[in-house]
Parts: structure tokens; sequence; C-alpha cells
């Protein structure tokens, strides 16, 4: 288990990745926390010609609020950093819940946040929370930047709309509505292991306890995270009821996932859990909601 | 007197240098101008091989030799049965098929080794693999142990009539009359789980000739440093003690590292001596999963027959063992299952058949737990149908059916794995059940808790079982015990440690004649240059064995540092006592004489000595038992099911073990532990799984999952009982396997005593959530 020859370079400022990212073209690939790529390198299932390292990127690694009240994160900030904000805990706990669910500590040591997204792995539970929360992507490469939303970057399993030359910079958070609540709900054999099935929701409310808008990602259940639709379009003005919850749930299990059968799990058990996971996430979303 | 040493929990002598990283594991080891070797492993479960073309991979810079079997000549031949069946069971049928070290003319599972590569580096090593081609005959997979005996299956050794790799038959009493007077006779099939050894440390080799003076220098993970080296040597063509072969520190065993005979052991010192330089192989985790041994499934078709009181008459089990593509290792593992089977019951009337069978599988050897979990498993899982069938509470029905003290040693009448009837030598087993259903408040949980929790729609439920553990078997183990020069001693064996805390368990053996400190105590183990004798680290053998042995030689020293003593200080040696790195007159305390003096004395360097003196304050002992001491315990666990997911949240665990002596309290509960954690992973998390042409689907630890720390349970409730095993001075018994034993037969009857009203009716080994989810939804009639 030694990857296959590959050259290595290690740019210090971004410009000066981007060139490189550019000059290499296909044969380039982006090295981030290397939680992901150099295990799939050590099984010889990646084979890059060369890596760019951008460890010693430091412009790439920040945590800024945003002037609207939400949170700009720069992709090489660790997932462990991310966890530990306490801007970050403010205004997204439910991110915090997130990344607690991602591995160990010693992996979240190394791993980043933005490489987690750009990675693409259906199981992994940031492109989840970025779909869920609306990240708004900032692109770059030497021709200049473009701005990607999460429901249009993830094309496939480990598959996004990122070119060869480009990298991934930024994760901007648009802030939360107030009254909005969130849930975490997660299946997983092992504690620190991709799930079987996970669900992440988050409800806004009004003044009157009617929903104003009610989102739910699913991941693990489908070839990248998946937002669900039919949760909004059923309660969305209504004061959310046991039964409704319960009518979305069966709903969304049946339709809006794609489980297979693996080693692990049936296509039968996984629904199954979605159905549970996404009633769990939604009563319990609105309960916060309601604090 | 000074005090004892014996059953106090000590910290371990070895752990400052382990845990501040100062531990010197196979990979650590390097020389220069070293070479490195990758093995080609074949993809095909099933082939005969045509040609393999190595030209490529030779080009490739870095590249230093491919070999395959055709290269090796006359040196490729199929290894020695590492362990052969007993004779002493008539009629008995063994195929013996040993390793082949490199396919040669057939390929018979997938992860074979078909060639290796000898390179600067691994990364190199590994490059050339993929341009290493293999022209094959792809034949047909053989893996489903049932239909491998079917007239029309593929031959995986073609030169037998069919894939029966053996056929043993027990009997006792008879079953026959057993079935015909009872009132119920229930019959199951029953599966047990294949699992992996999957120690933390991977196998690994390192092999050194020195042209010079003729020796190999090896070092290795094995298990067994003498069998090893014995085979080095016998493949080699060198006498023993030109080969020296050293454990370095070893990251667990569990089992599969015990093999030798195998691509390792037999062609990388080949290698070395070819090429006069140092070698180096190191497993990665693929190949462990692939290549190396595990264990573990067997299909019973199991019986039981009682009287409506409950009275057990007999049991019947037929069983199918899967040995994989060869069977090397004898028939360890079937016959740990026949002697298991009976655990502690009274069964008058047993009839056990195996059914050992080839197929396109990794090679079965032993692991943690080895026959006997299985054993464990068919006869808790009868009981708790049986139970069923006649209405009656599982516990009593155990009650019922125990051996009682008195009744002990008890013969069981059957062959085991030392070819040696099975005794039940010691014990008290009610003793064991009756702690256990305390501690766990069985009837309060029965009567009082789950009548409240099923109220609220709760799934909680419990389950008690027992088990025994067969340990400590011969054939024998020996060593040396010595007090040098600075009074300090030296214990030397050449048993293997893969953590089990010899260091320390040994040392307080030892403590305890010579009145040394523990610390003061080093024990060397797995070095054949220090110590030419013994057999190896399995079936929990290690403390008994070599216990006893450094114990008798302990006494030995002890006597002769108290006849010379007695000679230097003119007092008789009753007057004397051994304490605190003296020997002294123990009314006259500052009249004394250190070890290390003694030490001196007992080597003269000139003069003359009496006839029949022996030299330096050392000696050595061998000890082996006429048959293996039998732990034993029962099992109590509460499982909070969430019965929407199938999650399983272990509640409680309460383990009442019996291992004799306790040498070292804490390392016991060690032992449980980690077994535990084996065992938890063989009910709810471990399965090997093979696809429909013979590939591994779980060949990484993303596929294949075992409980890690954070998935335990908050606490372990250990209860102990000590009854020494009267086979040995110390008392002791073996307790390295009993938590990998016990937990699925517990896991299972608690499950379904979770869903009330519902028949489960779980028949394996392992229920990992998604497959619990669709017997509760068949129960459920869904
Ligand atoms: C034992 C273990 C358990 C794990 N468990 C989980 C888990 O439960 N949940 C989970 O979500 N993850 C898990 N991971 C994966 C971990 O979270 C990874 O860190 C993460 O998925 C990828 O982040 P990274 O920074 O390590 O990326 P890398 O491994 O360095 O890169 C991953 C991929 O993304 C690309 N990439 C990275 N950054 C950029 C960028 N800025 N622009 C463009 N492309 C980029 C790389 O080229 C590569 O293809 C686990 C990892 C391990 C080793």
């Amino acid at each position: 288990m030694k990857p296959a020859p590959f050259d290595y370079y290690a740019p210090t400022s971004l410009s000066e990745a981007l060139d490189k990212l550019t000059e290499l073209g296909y044969s380039g690939k982006v090295l981030a926390g290397g939680q992901s790529l150099i295990p799939a390198m050590n099984f010889r299932m990646a084979r890059p010609t060369a890596l760019v390292d951008l460890g010693k990127v430091k412009e790439l690694s920040y945590i800024k609020p945003t002037a609207d009240g939400g949170m700009a994160i720069g992709t090489m900030t660790r997932d462990s950093v991310v966890e530990e904000d306490l801007l970050v805990s403010e205004r997204f706990p439910i991110l915090v819940k997130t990344i607690k669910h991602i591995a160990h500590k010693q992996i979240r040591n190394r791993g980043t946040f933005g490489g987690a997204i750009a990675h693409a792995d259906p199981a992994a539970q940031l492109p989840a929370a970025a779909l869920l929360l609306d990240a708004n992507l900032k692109v770059l490469s030497k021709a200049g930047e473009r701005w990607v939303k999460a429901v249009d970057f993830f094309i496939g399993p480990f598959m996004t709309v990122l070119e060869p030359e480009e990298l991934l910079a930024e994760v901007v958070l648009p802030p939360l509505a107030p009254r909005t609540g969130a849930s975490y709900q997660q299946v997983s054999r092992q504690k620190g292991g991709y799930a079987q099935a996970a669900v992440i929701s988050t409800v806004t409310l009004d003044g009157a306890d009617r929903v104003k808008e009610a989102r739910v990602a699913l991941f693990s259940v489908g070839e990248y995270p998946l937002l669900a639709s039919k949760p909004n379009q059923v309660l969305a003005g209504q004061v959310p009821t046991a039964e409704a919850i319960e009518e979305i749930a069966a709903y969304v299990a049946k339709n809006e996932c794609d489980p297979g059968t693996d080693i692990h799990g049936t296509e039968e058990y996984r629904r199954n859990l979605v159905h549970v996971l996404v009633r769990r996430a939604l009563t319990e979303a609105v309960q916060q909601a309601k604090k | 007197m000074t005090e004892s040493t014996i059953s106090k929990s000590f910290k371990r002598n070895e752990d400052p240098r382990l845990l501040t990283g100062n531990g010197n594991y196979i990979d650590d080891i390097d020389f220069p101008g070293m070479l490195h070797v990758a093995i080609k492993r074949s993809d095909y479960a099933h082939a005969r091989i045509k040609k393999i073309d190595t030209e490529e991979a030779k080009k490739i810079p870095g590249v230093v030799a491919v070999y395959t079997a055709e290269d090796l000549g006359d040196y490729w031949r199929p290894g020695p049965l590492q362990v052969p069946p007993p004779t002493a069971i008539k009629g008995s049928v063994f195929h013996a098929r040993p390793l082949e070290c490199i396919a040669k003319h057939k390929i018979r599972f997938s992860g074979e080794p078909v060639a290796v590569v000898v390179a600067e580096s691994r990364y190199i090593a590994e490059d050339a693999l993929d341009f290493i081609y293999l022209d094959v005959e792809p034949l047909q997979y053989v893996g489903e142990l049932e239909k491998t005996l079917d007239p029309d299956a593929p031959l995986i050794h073609e030169d037998l009539e069919s894939n029966l790799a053996a056929d043993v038959v027990q009997e006792v009493g008879s079953w026959e009359k057993a079935a015909a007077e009872a009132d119920v006779v229930i019959k199951k099939r029953i599966v047990t789980n294949h699992v992996a050894g999957a120690a933390l440390e991977n196998r690994g080799l390192i092999a050194v000739w020195d042209d010079n003076f003729k020796i190999l220098n090896v070092w290795a993970t094995t298990q067994g440093p003498i069998p090893m080296r014995n085979s080095i040597a016998r493949y080699l063509g060198l006498m023993e003690n030109q080969i020296r072969l050293m454990n370095p520190d070893i990251g667990g065993g569990f089992g599969p590292k015990i093999m030798s005979s195998q691509i390792d052991d037999v062609v990388v010192p080949w290698i070395a001596m070819k090429l006069k330089k140092p070698i180096k192989w190191v497993e990665d985790r693929r190949e462990n999963f692939l290549g190396t041994t595990s264990e573990r499934d067997q299909v019973h078709y199991a019986e039981i027959a009682l009287k409506n009181d409950g009275t057990i008459l007999g049991v019947k089990d037929v069983f199918y063992h899967n040995t994989g593509a060869y069977n090397p290792y004898g028939m360890t593992i079937p016959l740990n299952t026949q002697t298991h089977v009976i655990s502690i019951y009274n069964i008058p009337n047993y009839y056990t058949q195996i059914k050992m069978v080839f197929t396109n599988q990794m090679v079965v050897t032993p692991v943690r737990g080895a026959g006997r979990s299985h054993g464990i498993f068919v006869m808790e899982r009868l009981l708790d149908f049986a139970a069923k069938e006649l209405g009656m509470d599982p516990v009593e029905l155990r009650r019922k059916n125990i051996l009682p003290p008195e009744k002990l040693p008890f013969r069981t009448g059957v062959i085991g794995q030392d070819f040696v009837e099975n005794v039940l030598d010691s014990g008290n087993y009610p003793l064991a059940l009756e702690k256990t259903v305390d501690a766990i408040e069985y009837e309060k949980f029965k009567k009082e808790i789950q009548p409240k929790l099923r109220a609220e729609g709760k799934n909680k439920g419990i389950g008690v079982i027992m088990f025994t553990e067969g340990t400590a078997v011969g054939p024998y183990e020996g060593a040396k015990v010595m007090v040098g020069v600075t009074g300090k001693v030296n214990i030397v064996c050449a048993y293997s440690n893969q953590g089990q805390g010899h260091y320390t368990t040994l040392a307080q053996i030892a403590a305890n004649q010579l009145g040394v400190d523990i610390k003061d105590i080093s024990v060397v183990i797995g070095d054949t240059g220090q110590w030419q004798w013994g057999v190896g680290a399995f079936a929990s053998r290690g403390i008994t064995l070599v216990g006893t042995a450094v114990h008798q030689a302990s006494v030995k020293v002890r006597e002769k540092a108290l006849e010379l003593a007695s000679k230097l200080l003119n007092t008789p040696k009753d007057e004397l006592e051994v304490a605190d790195g003296v020997v002294r007159v123990a009314d006259v305390p500052e009249h004394f004489i250190s070890l290390g003096e003694l030490a001196m004395r007992a080597n003269p360097t000139r003069g003359t000595v009496e006839e029949g003196m022996e030299p330096g304050l050392e000696a050595a002992s061998y000890y082996g038992p006429p048959h293996g001491a039998t732990g034993y315990g029962c099992l109590g666990l509460i499982l909070d099911i969430d019965p929407e997911t199938a999650k399983v949240k272990i509640e409680r665990l309460v383990i009442t073990d019996d291992c004799g002596t306790n040498i070292n309290p804490m390392i016991v509960d060690g032992q449980i532990h980690g077994g535990l954690q084996m065992g938890i992973g063989e009910a709810f998390y471990e399965n090997l799984v093979y696809d429909d042409y013979g590939q591994l689907v779980t060949a990484s630890f993303m596929d294949y999952l075992f409980p890690q720390a954070t998935d335990m349970p908050e606490k372990f409730e250990i209860k102990h009982l000590v009854t020494p095993s009267p086979l040995n001075p110390l008392g002791i018994k073996g307790i390295g396997e009993a938590g990998a034993i016990c937990v699925p037969a517990c896991f299972m009857q608690a499950l379904e005593d979770a869903f009330e009203g519902m028949d489960l009716d779980i028949t394996q080994s392992f229920m990992g959530p998604s497959k619990l989810f669709h017997y509760v939804q068949k129960a459920k009639g869904a």
C-alpha cells in the first residue's frame, strides 16, 4: 500500500498555486489535508501524476464573520479549527455538531473544511452541510474567480463542477434566519464511521409557529448529498404536526433518496433509516426553533 | 518470609518503554543496503496457471529480482503440516494439503502468492507488481460450505476424490438412545461467522545472511519462534543454531501470526542467502486481509434431546468446517469445537461429526477463540431454543444441567486439540452462574424492570450464558532463570509476546522465589539464540506453561542459592531466608550475602569444584501438562435496542471468570477486556465477505468493521472466582480467549429477549443492524 510515483509541489502563495495548477492541467491534483487523497493513493485507486500541496498557502486558512451575520471560511481551515471556533458555534451551532461526527479528532486535525467539500464524498458530512446551509463557494483559477452555489456544485460521486486548473478557495455561509432550529441525525456502524444514512435539517418558524422554511439534507443515501423538496412543500406556511412530519418522512424515504444495498445494509433497511431519521430531524428542528 | 508477588496487580514492566515510543517493531528495523519484497497475489480465486510473465517487471529501475515458483527450482515444495491430526480418534479421515509458499500449478484462493519482487524500496517493488502478467485458465469458485461436497463441485485439490479435508466422528454414550427416550428433540441449522484476526501490526520478516560466519539472522513477528526457525532450517538445510530467529516487539497476534512455512519464512530467507543482502518483507493491511489466515465459519446441524423437565439427554452436532484452500493447521479448530459444545454441562450422550472442507478462500487457522466460541455458540443457542420450547426460563434450564463441583474433574470422553481426552479439571460452575445472575439482578430485571420498560415501548433484553475456555495445552514450554553478578535476574524463553504482559508476570513468578524486585528481573522472549526449546503462543497457554517452567527453574535457583549461602554463612539452610536481593540469616538479618555475590561465587574461576556441580546461579526447567486446564465463566448482558434503527447498545456487561490463580489480576482483566471487544465485534461488527466469484469484499478497515474503543460499553463488570487448577503448582489456567468466546451466544439471547412476543429465532453468530432489522421484520410477519 504505497502510492505510485508522483511529482510534488508545495507553493507558498495562492497565485503560485494557481499558476502550478494551470501549468499541470489534468495531471495536477490539489492536496489539502490528505485524509482522503492519501489513502486513495496508497490503495492505488488514485494515481495523480503531480500533487499541488496547499499546506503552505497560509492565505487559504481563516474564519471570518461576514457583515450580514454569516461566515466565510477559507478552504484550508482544518475541521477541528472550525469545530472549536466560538463565532461559528454561536452563528452555526448545527455546523459544529455536524463536524463532530466526522471521523475522530486526529482526522479532523488534518482534514480541511474546503477539502471535504471539494472531495464530494456522497457519505461525507460537510458537502451535505454546505447544501443545507445554502453555501456559496468561491472558485479560483489563474483566469479569475467564479461563485457556485452548493446546490449546483455536486454532480456525482466524488464529482464537482471544479475544473482541473481550479481550486475551491472559500466557503461562504449566509446567516441563519431568527427562530431557526436544527438537527443532526445519523446511523453509522461505528462511532466516527461513515453513515449508513444521515440527515441534517433546519426549520425556521414565524411568530405564530408556522414554518417559514424547512430544509432537509440527506447524505450517504445517494450519489451526492440531496436536498429533499417534500418537507418545504408540505410544511411551508403550516404549523408542523407530527402527522405531517411522519408523512414527509415516509415520502422522502420512498421517493427522494437512492440508497443501494451494500455489505453493511440492504436498501430496505437504509430507506427505513431515512424514514426514521427525517422524522427525528424535523421533530427536533421544530422543537429547537421554538426555544 | 517476604510478601508474595503472586496475585498482585503490579504495573507492567514493559509499559514505560512501549508508551514512550521506544518499542522496536519489525518495521523499525533497518539495515544498510536492505532490499524490500512485495508479493504479487492472485486476483483469481481458482485458476490453473499457464504462464507468469515477469520480464517487464524486471526491467523497472530499482527492481533487483523477480521470482516465481519456477524460479525456486527444487527449493519449491509444499510446506510441512504445522499441526498433524491426532491419531487417537478411530476411523478419522484427514487429507493433508499443506501450504504452498508460492502457487506453482494452480491458484486456490484470491490473494495466494504467485510471485515476489525484490527491489530497492517497497515503493518500487509495488510498482513492479503491476507489470507481472498472469496467463491462467480460470476455474469455477467453490465457496459455499454445504455445496463443497456436491458431486459436481469443482475439485480444489484434483488428486482428491472430493473437497473433503477431514471427517471425524466422536461419540459418547448413544445419541440414538437419547433421541428415542427424549420428550423433545430440537434441530437447528446454526452458522458461525467468518472473522479476521486483524492485529494492529501486520506480519513481517527480515532475513540477513552473514556469509562470513554462515549465520542467518531473522526477525519475525511470529507467535512460534522455534517452529518457524525449525521450518527455515529444514528448508535451507541449515543446523538450528545457524539460525537466530528473534521476535521484535509485536503489535498483537490473535492467532494468525502462529503460521510458518509460508511465503515469508520460506522465500525471504532464501532470497537473503541468494542475494547476500538484508531482505525485508512487511505485510500491508490489504495483504493481511487477503492472504493471512482467518477463521470461524462453520455450519452446524445441531440437535438437542431433553426431558420435559429440562434434563438434557443428548446432543448431536454434525458440522461443516471451512479450512480454506489448504489445511496446514490440522484439526485444532474443529476439535476445539467438539470439546466446547459440552461446555460445563452434563450431556450423557453426545454425537459429534466434523466435515472439514476445502474452499477457494484464504487458509483457516486459529484466531483467538479458535473453535471454542463456535461450540459454545451452538450449545447455548440449543439451550435457548429448548427453553423456549419447554416454556422454561433460560437460566433455570442451565441450572438444571450444570455439572456440580463434586463431579470434577470430569472426563468428557472427547479427544481435544491436544490429542488427549478433554478433562474439565476444576471449578465451581453453579457458583459462577449465581454470581453473575445476582450481579446483573436477573430476577429483578425480568420481573420488575422489563415489564415496565415494555409498557413504555422500550426494547431491552437480558441474556445469561455459560462457557468454558480450554487453555494451557501441551506439549511443553521451557525457560531458564539466571541470577547475574549484579544480583539482577534474567529469564529467557522462546515463547512469544504480543502484548500479554509476560515481562511482568514471568518476573512476578521468579521474584516470588528469589526475593528480587520485579523491576530487577528482565525477560527475554522469543530469541532462539538465547533459548532453544519451546512451541509458541497459542491456546492461552503462555502463563501456565512458561510460567510454571519459570516457577520450577526459580525454585531450583533458590535452592542453589541457599545451598551456597549455607556454606558461606555457616548456617543451616532452614535458618536462611531469601529476600531483598540477599540470602540472610532469618534471625540475624545483618548476617547476609547478596545474590550477586553468590552468583560470582557460583562460577569459580580457579580451584576445584565438587563432583556434579553445575556452575552459575542458573537453572532451566520444562513443563508439559497431561492435558489442558479448563477455565470457565458466565456472561450476562443487558442490551438496549432502538427498534427503529436496529442499533444496539450494551447497557450492562457482567462477566464472572475463573482462570485459577491470577498472577496479575490487572493483566487478567486486560485480557478479558480485549477478548470481550473481539466477542462484541464478532456479534455485531465484524464480517468477512466473499462475493460470488471468491473476491474478498472486505479487504480494508473501510469495509471490515471492528468495534473501536469508542464503541465499547462504558464499563465491564468483572467478577472473579479463583479455583486453582490441580494440574500445575501455581494453579494457573489461561485467560486469553474467554472474552472472545462468550459474547455472541449471550448477545443473541438478549436480542431475542428484547423483542417480546416475537420469535426472532437467531441462528447466526453475527447480527449487524441491517440483519437484525430484517429478522425483526420477518418475525413481525412484515
Ligand atoms: C479514518 C478516516 C475516517 C474518515 N471518516 C470520515 C467521516 O466520517 N466523514 C467524512 O466526511 N469524512 C471522513 N474522512 C475524510 C476526511 O474528512 C477528509 O479529510 C475529507 O474528506 C477530505 O479533506 P482533506 O482536506 O483531507 O482533503 P484531501 O484528502 O487532501 O483531498 C481530497 C480531494 O479533494 C481535492 N481537494 C481538496 N481541497 C481542494 C480544493 N481546495 N480545491 C479543489 N480540490 C480540492 C483533492 O484534490 C482530492 O481529490 C475520514 C478520513 C479518514 C482517514
